[in-house]
């Protein structure tokens, strides 16, 4: 009996190696080939055109490190990568105030999901529509001229908001606090739940105080999401574009950023050689910041997890 | 004597400690009552600017309410369009379009790719991980200058193809939610139906996809939300005027519409409205997708 089901069982074991092994390839080419094909490919052509002098048809030659030596003296290219101080700088008020009405959010107001829909709504507002809302918004004379006006200042006192180059950052960069501040109130709004709420009432028996039961409770349960957070959005300045260029007209009036620059380096002025060094030197700087954050999470708070590489390779895979 | 100097005290202790309570309650609602009055008044004024006439436009303040709420021709022509090719009603199809074949997309790719690596175990898994997350380094809007000349020489710019193509492509978030909804779907269901002479493709087909509707409900609002906003790859890569997708719809409307904000908001009120209602109905499904999308870490 068993020699004659011995064979069966091992065909049918080579069967599904033959199986698993189809199964593999055919589930996995292709989300394969489209990461190489839009992040491998175009990384290594970038590296590769970041020293050469050339157009979209053109190639001028190898220059070496002239595109790179040109960035770094142009203080055409070094203000617009000091724009994103602007952004960082609005990063943290938004980081902030979305962790003040996180915090408020969470200890049971009445009607806090309808407010958390509200803060977050803005979120989900196309970056075109939002161009043209706060242009509107802006435009002299009409709604927050209106509002300002309202609770007495006189419109002489009041500057052109997406004119005026001692302000016009500010407001664009406001249109982004505006835009992401909801979202990452509710992210903070989640980690929270998840603390245990014995801890609260522990904090109270013991006669703590809202503000230690924040700092000490809040506080550490959601650092992580906090710090990730924070340095997502710092990263996210360094890149930002999406406010100048919708709502500032394409970075008009000196609010062009790094990225606005790249972008009409290489599809204005057709400069893919410079374009590519410029978008090097931004990705340099984007990654010395992750980096940065994962050390950081690494090592000084030693509390990283990662389903790509850290859990997941420990899991035991089943077949 | 000491008791009772002590209870009155404890009294008016409760009494300031209930009074202070209650301003920092109203304290809080005010504060978050602001907060919503700032996130929506962009919103509102555009909402009530876009029912008035063009006369009514030039005449009023930009925050005076409209004469009639039911002055829907500003909506009307944004609807319509300028020329056809413009009209919000083709944007929309367009759009609806891209985000359907996108999302069913990321759908397959994201659930498939994550039953290989969560699931089968061979050599080059750690390796294709490895890709994946070396991928979220490198920031996507840096090479978008390659890209675009990749997509030139694939014959893919101008083409409705190409922009889904693309827009399916570089799609972490995706792989990330489902690997990690694979982690943490039991394997006794795939070993007992193997055992019963499932094959691997039925294991998936037939008994994890349907399993795993929360993470697609999740991706498709995620991704979905994400398609239909996306305007700089549709404003780079469909810009021969022949496709509009509702973002770039509503771009091309500065041109014919330069000043006009009353009929300029009624397009973009009307844009907000998918959104919002998927936002509605899928809530939860939003706010968890959020969490797992920003811990990507």
């Amino acid at each position: 009996m068993s020699s004659a089901a011995a064979p069966s069982l091992r065909q049918r074991k080579k069967k599904r190696d033959w199986q698993k092994i189809l199964l593999i390839v055919t589930f996995s080419v292709v989300p394969l080939l489209l990461l190489f094909l839009f992040t491998y490919y175009p990384f290594i052509k970038m590296i590769r055109f970041s020293f050469f002098d050339m157009s979209y048809t053109k190639n001028r030659g190898f220059v070496g490190l002239k595109n790179y030596a040109k960035i770094f003296s142009k203080d055409e290219y070094v203000g617009a990568m000091l724009l994103s101080l602007y952004y960082m700088a609005g990063a943290v008020v938004q980081l902030s105030l979305a962790l003040f009405f996180a915090t408020l959010l969470s200890s049971g107001m009445r009607g806090n999901g309808l407010f958390k829909g509200i803060l977050f709504f803005p979120f989900l507002v196309n970056g075109i529509a939002i161009g043209y809302i706060f242009k509107f918004f802006y435009t002299r004379g009409f709604v927050l001229d209106t509002v300002l006006q309202s609770i007495g200042i006189p419109l002489e006192a009041l500057p052109y908001w997406l004119r005026d180059q001692s302000v016009n950052n500010w407001s664009l960069v406001f249109t982004s606090v505006w835009k992401y501040c909801g979202q990452n109130m509710v992210l903070f709004i989640g980690a929270i739940a998840s603390i245990d709420p014995t801890l609260y009432e522990a904090a109270t028996i013991d006669g703590a105080n809202k503000w230690q039961q924040f700092k000490a409770i809040i506080l550490p349960g959601i650092k992580t999401v906090f710090m990730l957070n924070l340095i997502l959005s710092i990263t996210g300045s360094l890149s930002a574009f999406e406010p100048a260029y919708v709502v500032g007209s394409m970075g008009a009036n000196g609010t062009a950023t790094f990225f606005i620059k790249i972008h009409q380096m290489a599809h204005v002025n057709n400069k893919v050689g410079m374009a590519c060094a410029m978008a090097m030197v931004l990705m340099f700087l984007i990654l010395i910041f992750t980096v940065a954050q994962r050390l950081f999470f690494r090592y000084v708070m030693k509390d990283s997890e990662n389903t790509f590489n850290g859990k997941a390779n420990k899991a035991k895979a089943l077949w | 004597m000491t008791t009772i100097r002590n209870t009155s005290d404890s009294l008016r202790q409760n009494q300031t400690a209930v009074v202070k309570k209650t301003v920092l309650r109203a304290l809080s609602y005010l504060a978050v009552i602001l907060a919503c009055f700032i996130a929506l008044l962009p919103v509102v004024s555009a909402f009530t600017v876009s029912f008035k006439t063009a006369e009514e436009y030039g005449t009023t303040n930009a925050m005076a309410l409209p004469r009639s709420f039911l002055n829907l021709e500003n909506y009307r022509q944004v609807w319509e369009g300028n020329q056809p090719s413009q009209s919000l009603l083709r944007a929309f199809a367009t759009s609806g379009l891209v985000v359907i074949i996108v999302v069913s997309v990321s759908v397959m790719m994201g659930s498939m790719l994550g039953y290989v690596l969560n699931r089968f175990r061979f050599p080059g898994n750690g390796l294709i991980r490895n890709l994946f997350l070396i991928a979220t380094l490198i920031p996507g809007i840096a090479m978008q200058v390659t890209t675009y000349q990749i997509m030139t020489d694939m014959k893919l710019v101008n083409t409705l193809h190409g922009y889904i193509i693309l827009m399916s492509g570089t799609d972490v978030i995706s792989i990330y939610i489902f690997l990690q909804f694979f982690e943490n779907l039991d394997t006794a269901l795939d070993e007992s139906a193997v055992l019963e002479g499932c094959t691997y493709f039925g294991v998936f087909f037939r008994i994890l996809l349907p399993l795993t509707r929360p993470a697609i409900v999740t991706v498709a609002v995620l991704k979905g939300v994400g398609v239909y906003n996306e305007y700089y790859n549709a404003n780079l890569y469909l810009n021969s005027g022949k496709f509009y997708t509702v973002s770039t719809a509503l771009y091309s409307f500065s041109g014919p519409y330069k000043s006009q904000f009353n009929i300029i908001c009624a397009g973009v009120l009307l844009t907000l409205l998918p959104p919002l209602i998927l936002f509605l109905f899928f809530q939860k499904q939003v706010y968890a997708g959020l969490a797992s999308g920003s811990v990507k870490g």
